[in-house]
């Protein structure tokens, strides 16, 4: 018996429909159909006044997510894929993000973003939005990369006063696999060891940490190194203490991302470490993301755009060829 | 906004009418006088006024009940706000960058709101407003506290154009939620005339698109807006779904204090909509016997003195201090807020 991470999901707002009467789901196609990746299955009959099906508008979805937040409510939007959240960008980042720093009142809205590359997705339904919404002060954003985290970090999401940018990633959705839902309760903020290592330290997220993991496994087999590996959970908070703490062991950082190169959470982390830990790298820190393009359709194109556990592989003997 | 909580029903005749042209002195003379501090550089940052717009505005603030209402007024509002019970000292130390004001010198001028009230604080994005007024009122129906309440925001002609407006509608018209939208017309957004805003004949004909009902008003005559936008808040508030007041105008000030409107042509100053909606107010409040002269003359006296206060008060408070401030962008205890 074993538990996906849509699954986690979809449990997760259940239970937080009942247990929490201020909870509602808004989003297109979740309430009878269920949702374009099923992560409401069911919730509609077991909660028809709260899991409402909202028209294609979603600059409207974030603005009435926050206007019942200031109401006492406690939405969860889910954006049929994050892509489409550049439509709500303005609620988003304007209107919920400022709210708490002017008013002195928060907005706890959860947005839900179905993130990331699957093969076949294209342009405008692959794409990873967390660098841009953690660009902005007032919005928290979490990446989680497991079952347990996918399950315990909504839930902690929705508790949060705070508006947070829920990324889950497709590619994982049916894939990734656990016993149970129930994890290490790390809360949202601190990043996690994923894997220990000695040599150097990968500091990722999303479904980038399991590529990082595989990589990690296979240059152990190949040539012995040990790779340690830091799944971030959450790119705003950033927890750059145990980055930096890893890289005090390791000495080498590669910071790896599935999202487009120009900035992001990627180089982010590369110029805290070199601001904060200069003095504990033994080389030059290193990023690895996707290639600068919009994400490809065709399996072959999208598998050479974003990062490979052999791409990785590559830039990590380099990092530890220095 | 302590003044207005023994109001427990929409107010109605004389009541409502007399409420309006407070409201629209009131408005009129803090404007005035906010006027006169941008020109003498006493202000922080601009000044946008409502002249010319008090009647629409006032009577929609006149027509909502303060603490069961959502109102989320925009620029030209301050009669509406004033009407739905916001003191004075908001507008005075959010001007003057006071540091006990709403909004504590983070934001400012007509960017304030008292939302644990039901008053929302505006941000600069036109159209905004309009979805999440809805959501407010999509909140109390899951509440089960929707019967008999409304939910209103005001936009000009400019907002219509934007997505957040047609979005907005819309999904208001979906949930049919009492929700009033105030277009105030007033032939100019900025600079921009409504020949390169829409190619409509009336705005008013985008109501049937919507499903929702449409009401056209001359703006500029206090008590057809009475009439027109009471009975619109009266029939959102009876459940009759969402309503769209067009109101046609012209505003009688630049955009902001800093641009004299010098583009908008003479004929359309001497024009029906040029003239000025509280002279308008005071001749029918007088033929049709509502008020007496003495009653007018009282309401202004004393509206003068309570701006004079305001505004002196609110000059002699703090403003904020970048050492005292805590810079803090989340609520939440986060293990690293500053990141």
């Amino acid at each position: 018996m074993s538990v996906t991470y849509i699954d986690a999901i979809r449990e997760a707002q259940e239970t937080l429909l009942r247990e929490d009467p201020r909870v509602f789901l808004y989003g297109q196609d979740i309430a009878a159909f269920g949702g374009a990746f099923k992560a409401t299955k069911g919730l509609a009959e077991m909660f028809p006044d709260r899991v409402l099906d909202a028209p294609i508008s979603e600059d409207a979805m974030a603005g009435l997510a926050i206007g019942a937040a200031l109401q006492g409510m406690r939405p969860i939007i889910e954006m049929q894929f994050a892509d489409f959240s550049s439509i709500a960008f303005n609620q988003i980042v304007n209107h919920a993000a400022t709210h708490f720093y002017r008013t002195g009142m928060p907005v706890p809205i959860t947005v839900r973003l179905p993130s990331g590359g699957t093969a076949g997705s294209g342009p405008f339904h692959s794409q990873s939005m967390e660098a841009i919404y953690a660009h902005y002060p007032g919005v928290v954003v979490v990446t989680p990369a497991t079952v347990a985290d996918a399950y315990s970090m909504l839930i902690e999401s929705v508790n949060l006063d705070d508006p947070v940018i829920f990324c889950e990633h497709k590619f994982l959705y049916r894939w990734l696999k656990a016993k149970s839902f129930q994890g290490d309760g790390l809360p949202i903020g601190k990043a996690r060891i994923t894997r220990m290592g000695r040599h150097a330290t990968v500091v990722t997220y999303s479904a980038m940490v399991h590529e990082a993991v595989r990589a990690a496994e296979r240059l152990q087999k190949e040539s012995g190194w040990e790779i340690e590996v830091v799944d971030l959970r959450s790119v705003k908070p950033l927890d750059i203490d145990t980055v930096l703490a890893s890289v005090a062991r390791t000495g080498r950082l590669l910071a790896l991302g599935e999202a487009f190169p120009w900035g992001g959470v990627t180089a982010e982390v590369v110029s805290r470490v070199v601001a904060d830990g200069f003095h504990l790298l033994e080389a030059p820190p290193m990023r690895l993301n996707s290639r600068d393009t919009p994400v490809p359709y065709h399996p072959k194109l999208w598998a050479a755009h974003r990062p490979t556990p052999e791409s990785i592989c590559d830039s990590l003997r380099k990092l530890l060829s220095y | 906004m302590t003044d207005h909580t023994s109001i427990t029903s929409q107010r109605t005749g004389a009541d409502y009418v007399r409420a309006m042209y407070c409201a629209m002195i009131q408005a009129r003379m803090l404007e005035n006088k906010l006027s006169s501090l941008y020109k003498a550089g006493k202000i922080v940052g601009g000044v946008y006024l409502g002249k010319g717009q008090e009647a629409v505005s006032a009577a929609l603030g006149s027509a909502l009940i303060p603490g069961r209402d959502i109102f989320a007024p925009l620029i030209r509002d301050q009669a509406g706000r004033t009407a739905f019970g916001e003191p004075f000292i908001d507008c005075a130390r959010a001007y003057l960058g006071s540091v006990l004001g709403p909004m504590r010198g983070r934001d400012g001028n007509i960017h304030r709101g008292r939302p644990r009230e039901g008053m929302l604080a505006m941000i600069s994005h036109l159209g905004s407003a309009v979805s999440v007024v809805a959501g407010s009122l999509l909140a109390k129906r899951l509440q089960g506290h929707l019967p008999g309440t409304v939910g209103a925001t005001c936009v000009g002609d400019g907002a219509t154009s934007t997505g957040a407006f047609h979005e907005g509608l819309n999904l208001a018209a979906v949930e049919k939620l009492p929700l009033v939208v105030i277009v105030a017309n007033n032939q100019f957004a900025y600079s921009t005339p409504t020949s390169r805003q829409y190619a409509c004949e009336d705005l008013v004909d985008r109501a049937k698109g919507y499903g929702v009902t449409g009401h056209s008003v001359d703006g500029t005559d206090f008590l057809a807006c009475a009439g027109v936008i009471g009975n619109a808040v009266s029939l959102a508030r009876a459940g009759g779904g969402p309503q769209l007041v067009v109101a046609r105008l012209l505003r009688l000030s630049g955009h902001g204090e800093h641009d004299d409107g010098s583009y908008v042509p003479d004929s359309v100053k001497a024009g029906i909509y040029g003239r000025d909606c509280i002279d308008v107010a005071e001749q029918q409040l007088l033929e049709f016997q509502i008020m007496s002269a003495e009653e007018i003359a009282a309401i202004r006296e004393t509206a003068a003195v309570e701006v004079q206060a305001a505004v002196a008060q609110a000059q002699q408070e703090p403003v904020p201090d970048p050492y005292l401030e805590d810079w803090r962008a989340f609520s939440s205890e986060l293990s690293q807020p500053q990141s």
